[in-house]
This record gives C-alpha cells, structure tokens and sequence, in this order.
C-alpha cells in the first residue's frame, strides 16, 4: 500500500508518496501563500486522481500548520519534530544533530548523547520567513540574494536576536551605500548567530551534522557560514525539503481515500471561531462620508512652469523611500516624487534634480533642505543648504495643516514618530526604536507573503465582516498570531483588517502607550505612506474615538516641512548651494568599506566617496575618522568612568592569581572587590572591556535568549577569563547592595543578583577553574567580614579573620573614594559645561551601560551634539529619599528616581534614560521616571538599547531632544516663535 | 512644579471591611475557594473573579506598561473587566492583591493597579495587600492570627485536593468521579471553616486520612500514563487564566498532571527570613523564628505525606527534603521570584517520576532565567532522564505555539513510556498518533503498518 507524508507548513505544503520498499514516488513542494485549506484539498485530490485512484493509502500529517485540518478530518497528526526525527533516524541514522530551519521555525534536533530537541519559541527571528523579509528589503529573490552573497568580501555585524533588529541594522546599511552582497551575507551570518544562540543554549553541536529545510536547501552561503561557526562540514541531504514529508509517510499507519479526506475537509472552513473585532465601517455611506472628509485635507497645487521660482526643494530620504518636494514662496506644490529608494537614495535623487533643471532651465533654487534618515548623506553628496532632523520636519508640516495641532503621529516603511506637543514645541516623542511591528513594511511584506500587492490588500480589509483580531505585540507574534487565525478559518479580507488595526494598537498601545485619546490630544495630524491605507487610518480614528487630519500628501510630509523650513530661513534673492546641472550630470559616488583604526573600537566605516572628492564617512561612533582628531571626552562622566575602571591592574601576589568579569555589578563593584583582594595577596585580573568578539565567544552558552543583553555578554567575559591562567574566578551573587537610603529597600534585579549562578550552570569552561560565586553581603559591613571569612575559608587556606578586616576595610574605603571621585567629577564637569553655556544630559542607566559594548557609544554621541555627559549616580546623592508611587526598593533604580528629581531642579540639565532592551524592571522604573520628569516640567527621553548597533534611530530622537529643547529655551525668553504659517494658505507672515 | 502626594491613593480602612466587597483575582481555583471561606469566617465580603476572556488581557495592555510581566496584565486588566461590568457597586468595592516583598517586579503590582485605577477612571477604590513582609502597614486588612491559622490550612487542604485528584482523576472507571469527590471536599471543609473548626493540627491529621480514604475508593484503572510536572511563577503556573488551561490541555493529552503544592511556596518564603540572616547576618531571632514557624508546618505536612502514602497515593517531597535537593546547582539565597524553590521542585520532580516538565513562565520573567530556563541544563546534566520544556506565556503568544511545544516534549515523553511499556509488556503499543503527540485516540486498535 502507498505511504503518504503531509507537511504543511506555515509558508510551504509538500507530499510524499513512498511505495512499498520506502522509495519516493512521488513528491510535490509548492507554497500555499496562506491557501492553507484549499491547497491541502488540492493535493490530496491530485493524489486521488494521479496514485490511489479510488483506493486507499497510508496517511498522515505534520506541520505548524497541519494541526487543525488533521483534526478535523481524522487524519494522525505526527508533530513535525518527532516526524524529523523519524526521517532521519530511517535515512541518515549516522546523524549526530539536524538543524532544520522552516518558513517561520527553526530547530535543532540532539541525537546521540541524550536525545534533545530545541525549537525557536516565542522568536522566529533568523527563519525563512526572516530570510524573506530581508530578501525583499534588498530587493532581490532568495536565489539572488544567495547568488549576491558568494561575492560578498566583508560582513557586517546585524542584530541576531530578532528579525525586526535586523531589520533596522539592514536598512540603514543599504541607505549608507553598503554593497549588497556583503549585506546578504551578513544576513545569513546573522541567521547562524540566531540559530546558535537562540537553540543550542550551550549544548555543543558537533559530529555529523544534517540540514534540513527550505532555506538550508536553497543557499550553500547559507550552509557555509553554518560550517564556518560551528567548525564542522554539514550535509544537505537528498530530499531535504521532504524530512518532515518523509517522517509523517514512516509513520502512517492508517489508511484514508484522498479524495475522501478532502472532501471531509470542506466541513473545516465552516467552524470558523476567531476572536474578532466590529468590522470597521457599518455601511457603505459611513465609508462614503470618511472618504469625503479626508479629501478636504490638502496642499494648492500649482503648475511648475518653465521659469518659476523661487523655490524651496524638500529632500526627504526615508528607510524605505525617498520623497521630494518643491515649493513656491506660498509654500504650494509645484512638484512632488514619492518612490522606493532600492537600497541607495542618491541615484534616485540625482535623477529627479537632473529632471527639474533640464526641464525648469530658468528655475531659481533658494534653498534645499534634507531630512530622514539619509539627511546627512543626501546633504553631502549634493550640497544641500540645510539638514533637519525628521521629526521637526514633520512637525513644521504638520503645522501647515493644523497650527493648534497638538499630536502627530507618522507610520513610514519601518519607522513609526509620535510626538506630544506642548506650548508650540515638541514636548514628547515615542519611536520605535527596537520594533517596527505595525509599520507600512510590515503590511507590505505580509501581503507578499499572502500573494497580494499591498494596495490590494489593503483595499480588501476595508468593509471585512469580521477583522481578526491580532492583538499588539511584535511582527513576530503577529506571524504566529495570523498562523492561529488562518487556522481558525480566517479569510484574507479579514486578516488584511486585523492587521490594520494591529498596526494602530502597536502604535498606541506599545510605542505610544497611551490609556485614552483625551491624553494624546485632540488636534491630531497623521501622516506617513501608511495612512494612504484607509483601513489604519479609520482603525486609528475609531481606536481614538476623534476624527483626525490626513493631509494629501500624508506620505510626502518630511519633504514638505523640510521644504518649508528652508523657505523659513532663507533671505529674499537667497541662491541654494545645491551643486550645478553640469556637476550633477557628472555626479558618482563610489562606496567603500573599511574598518576603522584609529581606536579599538575599530568601527566598520562606510565610506562614500563623490565625483568633487568629497568623502562621506558613516557608521562611526566618534569624529576621528571625519577630522582626525579623537574624540572630545572632556566633558564625559562615562568615558572618565572607564578611565577610573581600567586603573585596577593586577599586582603580583602570594596568593595567587584570581580573575573578576567585567559585567554587571562588577563595573560599579571593581574597586571594592580589587581592593579586597589585593589587600588579601591576590594578583587580581579582570576581564577585557567587552567587544563584538568577546560577545561572541560566550553566545553559546546562553540559556534564556529573552535575557537584557548585558547579562549575556557575562557568558563572553567568563570565557575571557578561563584562558588567562587564573587560580580562580570570583562572581558572588549579591541579593543585596549597598543601601544608598534613596529608597525602601535595596535590592539588586533578580538578573544582576543572581547572574553567576547561570554561569555556574551554564559555562563549561568554570569546570576547569573554580567559581566562587557564594552569596556574599557587602551591604552589611561588620558582618560581611565574618561571613567572608567562612567563604574563603571554603577556597583558600590561611586567610583569618583579621586579615580580612583589615581587607575589608580598604574595599570599603577605596569604594567611597571611587564614588566620591565620580561626583566630584561629575560636578566639575556640570560646572565646566555651565562656563561654557553647554547642556547637561544626565545618561541614566546601571553601571555597567558604560561599557561601550552596551551602550554603543551613546555617551559620546551626546557630547558630538555638544553637551555634557553625567551619570545618574554623580547627581543622584544630590537629592534626599522622597516618596514615589511605586515600590522604590531597587538601589539602581533608586538613584534613578533620584537622579530624575534632580534634573527637574536644574534649568540647564535634561535626562535621558538607556534601557536595556528585556530589562524587566525597566518596563516600571521608565514609568516612574517619566512621571517625575513630567511633573517638573522636564521632557523624557528614553533609548531602548540591545545588540543593535546603529545608532540612526539614536540620532535622531538625540537630535529631536536638543531641537525641542532649543524651542522650549527661545520661548521661555518670551521671543515671538520665527515663523507662523497660516493654514489659509495666504502669505506667510514673518515675525521678528 | 505641580505638587501631587502620590501617596494619595485611597486606603482600605477598618471601616470598610463591613461596607465593601473585596475582589480577589483568581490563582490555584480549589485553594482560593477555601481561602474565601476564611476570609468570610473573619468578616470580610469576599468575591473570587472569575472573569476572563481576551479583554481581560486587553485591559492589561491598554492600562499597564506592555513590558511589564503577564501576571499584572492579567491581573489588573481582570480587576479592570470586573469593574468594567458594573456589577459593582464602586463606592463599596475594594480590590486585593498579593505583595512579596522580594526583589522581583511583582511586589510592584500593587503600585502598578493603584495608577492603572486612576488611569482608567476608578480613583476611589481601595487596594489592599495581602502580604507577609509587614509592607502596606496603614491598611485594614490585617491578618489576625486565627485566620492566618485558617489560612494555612486551607492550602494544606488545597495542596492535598489537588494532588489527589491529579493522581486520581486521568485513571477513574466512571468520569468525572474524582471531581465530584473534590467539590464535596471543598464545601465539607468550607463548612468546617464557618464553623471555626478543621484548622487545628489535631483536626487536619485526621481529616486528611478521611479525605486520602475516599479518593482511595475511587474506582480506576490504573494503565501506564505520561506523567508531567508544572513548575514555574507562580501565577501562570497554577492560574488557568495565565496559562491558557495548562492542566486541562495536559489532561486532554492524556497524561497525570503534578503540580507542587502552594504550601511549599509559603514555606519558602518563611525560609527566606531566616536564609537572609544565616547568609548575611543580623538578628538571630529572627532565623529561630522562621525555624519554629517551619517545624510547625512540618508537623502538619508530615500528616498530610503520610496519609497519602497510606492511601497509596505518591506524596510530595517534604519541604525539609526539598530545602536539601538544591545543593550543588542552585544556592539557598536564590530568593527573588520562585526563587530556588523552582529548581528544587524540578529536582523533586525529576527524582519521583515526573520527568516531564513544562516550566511555566511569563515572558521575560527576570528569576526565571535564573532559577528556571538557567538551571535546566545542569538538571539535565544530572538527571538525564529529564525532559524539559519552558514555555513562555504573554499577551500574544499564541496557544497553537505552545501548545506545539508541550507537544513535542509529549513525543519524547511518550516515546520513552512506549520503550518502557515494550520493555515491561509487548502487548501494549501505541500507534504513531500517539507517539506523535497527536488527538488522543479514544478506541484505538494497534493497526499494523
């Protein structure tokens, strides 16, 4: 009797027919684009028709997606691991591990050494469908992008943890000119680092390794970079693409007439049960009545004659498209572009100038201005007048339409703005820095997923009865959540409008946060190519419960208010600095990568070089490499903080050799416990700074993938230390810290107290030195001596109490002394920036987001904007114990709040807070803080920071920070704002 | 500077215990069932929610920080949808919550209800804490001793219902028996409670061999099952609400459920105390109290683990015994959270049978990288045996996701009772559906391949 497997996955179905002696007969491989129902039907019909022809065969299914159908018709299901397995026990039985990566899953299968399997979990970063989305980013099919890949002579380093991360470090790269191989490339190594770090969780993956699945299958760069990491050389079987097939067809046992089967099926789509939402418009003239009104919202047109001018040329180069505007005097249009930017911008642009001039030859250009997230490089390559950063773009356009707008809110490709504004200024802004879940790109990728251009799709959400409703959370939970209601029998239309309205709740409910429309305010502007879509934009009205402007050009609204700024500032017979018709004809631009040396940073630059020999240089993280002097750290607590760390060298001693990581609380601890024990007669090392590679060398051994990213890099610095020849390795697990009388209590997180318990559990390489990571309390000094002498008691011979004390008391002094040295500093720098009339930004974080590796250098980005750089704990002491609405019991955290209290206090000083991205506590103390902020009168600003490298999205809400906070000063001095527009769209009055 | 005292949120007051219902989220169903009836007893008006469905979570979301843990979400969009209802009269409701007091965010729930309240429009109403580590001392709702006795013996009941009825329930002849034995119980020992009797240590010995008696009698048939163990946070470990019917979807897969006991939690907690001291000094009445609190436990656990043995039924480890089984892979100080209690149950689990394990949490639960998803791998070392699985839960993770999880660790699981069952019995077989975690198979035949 035939033998027949089914897999349906969640983006490809595939059979197999196997015939008595086990040898295929028959296979089919074909994507279902989310048909899931009527493909199954199809399939088992054809196999009706082309094998049994009546009679029956053997069945059974597996797959995420084959679940449901199996159980409504009978069929045994087989759970794709176990049937993974099952194939390969049967086919490659010499196999000692398969890594098996699908459309939206990976997994890794254990089997000699005790059998394990390991599936991504609530994760499906560095699947097919992550390969997918950034195939399409480059613009390029998954066989492009591999063939594109073998070419690639670099990697960048891109976020492994999650897709969407990825994304962001992707896109950024494209627009900075990076090559696209070298892209590709990167991806797949990106894919590797997820697997590996997201499934082995420090099991080793060795011996003869299988792969298994669609990506695997497709790509050898793929397969290549899997081999290079894990030192081994994997096999792609025969019939890769059909294991799971394989392993269901094994294992069937019963037997079904297909035909029947598919038939039984048809009573599956019926029970459609899925948690749904009211559908979004009640009849055609309540659609009719929201089309009309959103028509009213637009800018004149005026035809672009031959010789007009003056004009003002907006720049607008987006994540995922450029947009250009031109406008008159009277701020109308005369010309717009709205197109994809395909990876590089500054083609696309040259052309359309090159289009203006050749046809406008009499045209007068008073002023050009860029934006987005290539303002920089647009502005170099070609000149521009002006730069401005997006979201004050944004917000000068909004203005235009509604001057007593007091919301905005923008959904781009990626990228989503908000901001709140307040007295004429932007008083809030919320981006999306770690997620882009609910943006436009989201819903683009998704209707590609499902067959469909994304206007199509968009249009079939509009009158859908029964939207599903897909909750807000992360793309990734959305792909999975899209999964369930597909099953539940959802149809297109309905899940094109549960997306839309996802894409609304992540805007407010996750980026923005908001509880009621009334707190974001009434007068509310949307914009972005997202809003053309009018599911997201009648799903936003509803979800408000407020009718909001649309402008016609919602999508070209950076371009515009770029525009209108330069119009604002330009002097009547103002001539642009835009380069000549004849220099843009012969305008090139060569793209180079190198790794920088001039620190030991070695950032990978992108280096753009143009036709005049001007050079563009990116991905730097200091301004050495542009003016080739080092960075200005005068005014920088963390940098001195680094200088202070890097002071504690080890010095000889009798007793031995003992190693501290550098992680965590140590990069606050340090001195104590390098003092104690030196003191002791230890030669007492540390591990290096942390670095991409020293991150690396740990990821293996990292149990819990959703941890903060500080924790992880432990993992790096105790591999660090195992080769340093140490006695031993010294971590305790501290519960408690020193009580700073900040607050009720004085707790350390449950990750920072209890971190080296992980490494003793997780790390292989402590099997050959000894850990101590006993359970030591420093925040209780007297009896800290005692209980330390037990502990060393345990490792070390000889050490009495005595001597302990007396180590015990030079840790403490030289602890107080370091902490007394910081605020010093930390007032000496605030007084030094107040002589020189700078802005002070106390960067509020834990210790350890001083290590460069976390905080990516956002410490002296700040100072490239000209202010000084403080620390939470340098102001901190400054304030006295004050009651908070929450449970204030965390010492980190308590000078936080502090610190917060502080600022409201000090005209010249704002605060910005880093977040570790998984940082549970934060998801209260960013709350707390904001509030504390709030009620003095100060804005809060808060970067979300993880592996991620690019500090694009960093930049720019900095950027929004110091223009909002230069609005709010020139107000407060009661000088009349400079310009006022009009929404009558008459003259434009200037006042000053 | 606008001024704003935000210790300004409405107390729970003597007063308000004659005038007010207290709302209580709903966690280990048969405990807070008898719970109820100790806070009646002692004057209270207590009503347990039962509430759920997608706007409880959505609730969550719209009012508290999307990053905080689920529990909160949860719980607080719970209270929300109740008082969403109007069912209640507001000026006379107040809501309760449980404070630890340890360095994990949920101390912090109190804190996040009370704004979330505000937020959403019901500044009036109280919030009272339950908790143990005197936070919250303004407030009326003290527990006096004779209901803190009451307490404590209503999870011991609750503790020994549960594991009796897991054990019983997957094997009897005649469905729904055992549950109906466990709702007599719940309202014979509520009774006893309105009557002030039952919780003395004297009461409860006897009592537990009468209750172990008569699950005991239970017709079943007892046939090879795969047993899984439930540890994790505490709320989505025994919360159906938090754990999309965890129990319920493990009976449906055919399997004996074992769930530790709240006791153990409670008496983690007193431990704790002492734990502190002995690690990093202070007053040493302190550790001789949690000592006598614990050997006080002890006394009644030890009636309740022998009476279960006498029934034939597998008791649970002591908490003296579990104190011990930690050693060598996690420290005593682990205190945050579930803290070393978690692992110490894996362990406990591993060693009595329940080598599968689903590890409940919520996603991003900080002690759980620790204690839980941190530890497994040195378990396993140890205990090869081990088959583990952590399951995240969150607003939107899906069921289907995890239920693919649990799943696969079934296979695995099932697999092993196979080779075990072919070992011992070659009749028995099991068909691929059931090895591949599929539908259980009501009338299956071993159908030849």
């Amino acid at each position: 009797m035939w033998k027949a497997g089914l897999d349906i996955g969640s983006t490809t179905i595939k059979c197999v027919v196997l015939d008595e002696q086990d040898q295929i007969a028959y296979q089919i491989y074909e994507r279902h684009y989310s048909h899931i129902l009527e493909k199954t039907q199809e399939l088992l019909r054809r196999l009706a028709a082309e094998f049994s022809k009546g009679e029956k065969v053997q069945l059974a299914i597996s797959g995420s997606a084959g679940m449901g159908l199996a159980q409504s018709c009978g069929v045994p299901f087989v759970q794709e691991v176990f049937a993974t397995r099952v194939a390969v026990k049967k086919l490659a039985p010499e196999t000692d591990c398969v890594i098996e990566l699908g459309g939206e899953d990976a997994k890794i299968l254990f089997l000699t050494g005790g059998t394990e399997v390991r599936m991504n979990g609530s994760c499906a970063g560095g699947t097919g469908a992550f390969i997918d989305q950034m195939a399409t980013l480059l613009k390029m099919s998954a066989e492009e992008m591999n063939l594109a890949a073998r070419k690639a002579r670099r990697t960048y380093t891109i976020a492994s943890r999650c897709g969407v991360f990825a994304k962001s470090d992707v896109q950024p790269l494209l627009n900075q000119g990076a090559r696209t191989g070298d892209v590709a490339a990167s991806i797949y190594k990106a894919v590797v680092n997820q697997t590996i770090a997201g499934l082995a969780q420090g099991r080793t993956i060795k011996g003869n390794v299988l792969y298994l699945g669609g990506p695997l299958t497709f790509s050898d760069v793929l397969r290549q970079s899997f081999d290079d990491s894990l030192g081994v050389t994997g096999v792609c079987p025969e019939n890769s693409l059909y294991y799971v097939a394989l392993g269901a067809a094994f294992y069937s046992d019963k037997a079904f007439d297909p035909s029947r089967v598919a038939e039984s099926l048809n009573q599956y789509s019926a029970g459609s049960t899925y948690a749904s939402e009211p559908p979004l418009f009640a009849s055609r003239e309540e659609y009719e009545e929201f089309h009309a009104r959103h028509q009213k919202a637009s800018v004149p047109c005026e035809p672009f004659g031959q010789d007009c001018g003056p004009v003002h040329i907006g720049i607008d180069s987006g994540s995922t498209t450029v947009k250009l505007v031109v406008i008159d005097q009277n701020a109308h249009i005369l010309y717009t572009n709205y197109q994809s930017n395909l990876g590089n911008p500054l083609p696309l642009i040259r052309e359309q100038l090159l289009n203006i001039y050749k046809t406008h030859p009499g045209l007068q250009v008073a002023s050009v201005t860029t934006t987005g997230y290539g303002e920089e490089l647009v502005k170099n390559a070609f000149h521009a007048d002006h730069g401005l950063v997006e979201t004050v773009a944004h917000f000068t356009a909004a203005k235009y339409f509604l001057p007593e707008v007091d919301f905005i809110i923008d959904i781009g490709g990626q990228d989503m703005k908000c901001f709140k504004i307040e007295d004429g200024a932007i008083s809030d802004i919320f981006l999306n820095e770690a997620c882009s879940s609910g943006c436009g790109s989201f819903l683009q990728t998704f209707a590609q997923a499902l067959g469909y251009d994304v206007k199509e799709f968009a249009a079939l959400g509009l009158f859908a009865k029964r939207p599903v409703d897909l909750g807000s959370r992360c793309t990734v939970f959305m792909n999975s959540s899209v999964k369930q209601a597909q099953k539940d029998g959802a149809t297109v239309d309905n899940i094109s409008a549960g997306l839309s309205i996802s894409v609304v709740k992540n805007a407010l409910y996750k980026v923005i946060r908001a509880s009621s429309p009334e707190e974001l305010g009434r007068n509310i502007v949307v914009q972005g190519g997202t809003f053309y879509n009018e599911v997201v934009l009648r799903a936003f009205e509803k979800e408000m419960g407020v009718n909001v402007i649309r402008p016609d050009i919602a999508g070209l609204m950076g371009a515009y208010g770029a525009a209108l700024h330069g119009r604002s500032l330009s002097e009547p017979g103002a001539k642009s600095t835009l380069i000549t018709q004849e220099e843009l004809e012969n305008f090139s631009q060569q793209v180079r990568s190198v790794k920088c040396g001039g620190c030991t940073n070695h950032c990978q630059l992108t280096v753009n070089t143009f036709s005049d020999g001007q050079k563009y240089i990116s991905g730097n993280r200091c301004d050495k490499p542009v003016t080739g002097k080092s960075a200005d750290n005068d005014l920088n607590l963390y940098e001195y903080k680094r200088q202070l760390l890097a002071r504690y060298k080890p010095q000889s001693g009798f007793r031995g050799n003992i190693g501290i990581p550098l992680c965590l609380n140590m990069y606050e601890l340090l001195p104590f416990w390098h003092t104690f024990f030196t003191r002791l007669g230890f030669s007492v090392h540390t591990s290096p700074m942390s670095s991409r590679g020293l991150y690396l060398a740990g990821q293996a051994t990292i149990p819990s993938d959703t941890a903060c990213f500080p924790a992880k890099l432990a993992h790096g610095h105790i591999k660090a230390l195992s080769q340093m020849k140490l006695d031993a390795i010294f971590y305790p697990c501290m519960t408690y810290n020193l009580d700073e009388h900040l607050g009720d209590n004085h707790y350390n997180c449950p990750v920072v107290a209890y971190y080296p318990e992980v490494i003793a559990g997780n790390c292989p390489e402590i099997e050959h030195i000894p850990l101590i990571y006993d359970y030591v309390g420093i925040h209780r000094p007297a009896d800290f001596v005692t209980k330390m002498t037990a502990i060393l008691k345990k490792y070390f011979k000889g050490i009495g109490w005595s001597e302990v004390k007396t180590a015990a008391d030079a840790a403490y002094k030289e602890y107080a002394s370091h902490m007394a040295d910081l605020r010093r500093k930390g007032s000496e720098i605030i007084a030094q920036a107040r002589k020189e009339g700078k802005r002070i930004i106390v960067l509020a974080g834990r210790p350890y987001h001083v290590d460069p590796e976390v905080n990516h250098g956002i410490d002296s980005l700040i100072c490239r904007c000209g202010a000084a750089v403080v620390s939470e704990d340098s102001v901190s002491w400054l304030e006295q114990k004050f009651d908070t609405s929450v449970l204030n019991q965390w010492t980190y955290h308590s000078r936080l709040y502090a610190a917060a209290k502080y600022c409201t206090e000090q005209p010249d000083m704002d605060l910005v807070q880093l977040v570790s991205f998984g940082c549970g506590l934060d998801a209260i103390t960013t709350d707390e803080t904001r509030e504390i902020l709030h009620r003095g009168g100060k804005l809060y600003t808060q970067l979300k920071i993880d592996e991620i490298t690019n500090l694009g999205a960093v930049n720019i809400r900095l950027r929004s920070l110091f223009a909002a906070l230069e609005e709010k000063k020139r107000q407060n001095k009661g000088r009349p704002r400079l310009t006022v527009i009009r929404n009558d769209h008459s003259e434009t009055k200037k006042e000053r | 500077m606008e001024t704003r005292d935000v210790k300004a949120y409405p107390k729970f007051t003597k007063a308000m215990k004659a005038t007010h219902t207290i709302l209580i989220p709903n966690m280990a169903v048969l405990h807070f069932r008898l719970i109820k009836a100790a806070l009646e007893k002692a004057g209270y008006r207590v009503e347990i929610l039962g509430n759920c469905g997608s706007q409880v979570a959505q609730l969550g979301l719209k009012y508290v920080h999307n990053d905080t843990c689920y529990p909160a979400l949860l719980v607080i969009g719970q209270f929300l949808d109740a008082l969403n209802s109007g069912k209640y009269d507001l000026d006379h409701t107040a809501l309760l919550i449980s404070q630890t007091g340890g360095g994990c965010r949920a101390s912090n729930y109190i804190h996040l209800l009370r704004k979330a309240l505000v937020k959403a429009g019901y500044p009036q109403i109280p919030v009272a804490s339950l908790n143990f580590s005197g936070l919250e001392k303004d407030s009326g709702f003290q527990l006096s001793l004779p209901l803190l006795c009451q307490v404590v013996a209503c999870i011991f009941y609750g503790d020994l219902l549960m594991a009796l009825q897991n054990q019983t329930r997957p094997y009897e002849d005649k469905k729904g028996d055992t549950e109906a034995l466990t709702e007599h119980w719940i309202r014979t020992i509520s009774g006893w409670i309105m009557q002030n009797k039952g919780y003395s240590a004297h009461e409860m010995k006897h009592a537990f061999k009468r209750i172990v008696a008569q699950y005991a009698a239970i017709p079943v048939t007892r046939v090879p099952k795969v047993k899984v163990g439930i540890v994790g946070e505490i709320y989505v470990k025994y919360s159906p609400l938090g754990n999309n019917g965890l129990e319920e979807f493990l009976a449906s897969e055919d399997c004996e459920v074992n769930l530790p006991g709240l006791m153990g939690f409670v008496q983690y907690c007193i431990f704790n105390m002492g734990q502190t001291i002995r690690l990093y000094g202070g007053a040493h009445a302190e550790i001789l109290g949690s000592e006598a609190l614990l050997s006080w436990l002890d006394s009644i656990e030890k009636e309740l683990c022998a009476a279960m043995k006498a029934g034939g039924y597998h008791a649970p480890a002591r908490f003296k015994e579990l104190e011990k089984l930690p050693k060598g892979i996690i420290g005593l100080g682990a205190k945050m959270g579930e803290g070393w209690l978690l692992t110490a149950e894996m362990i406990e689990l591993v060693q009595s049978g329940y080598e599968n394990i689903v590890c409940a949490q919520p996603f991003g639960c900080l002690p759980n990288h620790i204690v839980g998803k941190g530890m497994i791998n040195k378990i396993r070392a140890l205990y090869p045996t081990a088959n583990i699985t952590p399951i995240d839960y969150d607003p939107s993770a899906t069921r289907v996701n995890q239920e693919n999880r649990i799943k696969l660790m079934l296979a695995v699981a099932k697999e092993r009772l196979n080779d075990r069952a072919k070992a011992k019995e070659p009749l028995l077989r099991l068909t691929a559906e059931d090895l591949g975690g599929g539908m259980p198979m009501l009338n299956h035949t071993a159908a030849g391949l």
